[in-house]
């Protein structure tokens, strides 16, 4: 119980940090050019580091993860939004489960 | 107040976005050991999906304080861009203690909507933060007590959708610029790597998760470094 409060206290605080520090300190923008882009690139290589491999044994079977995520990433692709391709990743997911226990 | 309840509305839309993803997070929460109630602060006092996600994950091994927080500021590190872009288009009286307050509510999808403004009123920052933050909270509620009632099936696989809300932020922009698109692969197969090669396994995932992202970065802002606003889509 003592280690929650800490691993809260280092989750919560260090989050909010990150964001508060910069937002009431910093008045001037970066102009560093590779300082720049590696900020814009960092927001995607961090979720797709999340993603892959996890993701593909997130529901607990590898095939309806996996057929799951893909047609979540086709309607992703699309332009589809974020609330619409997660719900499609589930009912796909659930669907191939259903499937594949009464087979 | 009108500034207020043109935020509320321009916010409403996360929320309700917020809710089905926070869901997933409480019974995510939930089915690592967590009880309800620590799932619920932990969205409370926190405010973000992928951080949280990689947050209860370190959190089922004890004291590994120096791997949450490396992992947290890796995750978290677009923040301080977006705090950073967000502190020069907002109004003249949004200073001081307003600034050390509302700063917390910075998430992607609510810097995003308040990007769009010119001059953001502290009022209108909070009103359009309101419905998300209330949406986050009983979404990880909902997802912590009914969770448990769920089917083991059903339950599986809505641990899919925190996943699929991060396909639908990465692919768009991997698909209209080929720097990103080299970042993500990059990153992608290194993550592999500490995911199956015996020696790298051993690596708790919240560092490893950091090491592929600085790296990938890295690699992309020395190969494609960018004038333009490659981040737009955030």
């Amino acid at each position: 119980m003592t280690d929650y409060f800490i691993y809260l206290l280092i989750l919560a605080g260090s989050t909010y940090l990150i964001r508060a520090i910069p937002f009431a300190l910093v008045k001037k923008n970066i102009t560093n050019i590779y300082v720049k882009s590696f900020l814009s690139y960092i927001p995607y290589a961090v979720l797709v580091a999340m993603t892959v491999p996890s993701a593909f044994y997130a529901t607990g079977s590898l095939a309806s993860s996996v057929i799951g995520l893909f047609v979540g990433g086709v309607f992703a692709f699309r332009g589809k939004s974020l609330t619409v391709v997660a719900v499609i990743s589930c009912a796909t997911a659930l669907l191939v489960d259903v499937i594949l226990k009464f087979i | 107040m009108k500034q207020y309840l043109r935020g509320l509305r321009l916010g409403v839309p996360i929320g309700l976005g917020y809710l089905s993803v926070s869901f997933t997070f409480g019974i995510m929460a939930v089915s690592l050991g967590l009880s309800w109630w620590q799932a619920v602060l932990i969205s409370m006092v926190t405010l973000t999906s992928a951080g949280q996600l990689a947050g209860v994950q370190v959190m089922v091994n004890p004291g590994q304080y120096l791997t949450m927080l490396i992992s947290q500021l890796t995750i978290n590190v677009r923040y301080s861009f977006m705090s950073i872009s967000l502190s020069q288009r907002v109004s003249t009286s949004f200073k001081g203690i307003k600034r050390w307050l509302l700063g917390f509510f910075i998430t992607d999808e609510i810097f995003a909507v308040a990007y769009q403004e010119k001059d953001v009123e502290p009022k209108l920052f909070l009103g359009i933060a309101t419905t998300p933050w209330i949406g986050w909270t009983l979404g990880t509620l909902l997802g912590a007590l009914i969770g448990n009632v769920l089917p083991p099936l059903v339950m599986g696989a809505l641990c899919l959708a925190i996943y699929g809300m991060f396909l639908a932020i990465v692919i768009p922009p991997a698909k209209k610029s080929k720097p990103i698109l080299i970042v993500v692969i990059i990153s992608a197969i290194l993550s592999c790597i500490f995911y199956y090669v015996p020696l790298f396994k051993e690596i708790p995932s919240g560092i490893s998760i950091s090491i592929c992202a600085i790296v990938a970065s890295i690699i992309g802002a020395l190969l494609f470094p960018i004038e333009s606003e490659v981040n737009k889509n955030d």
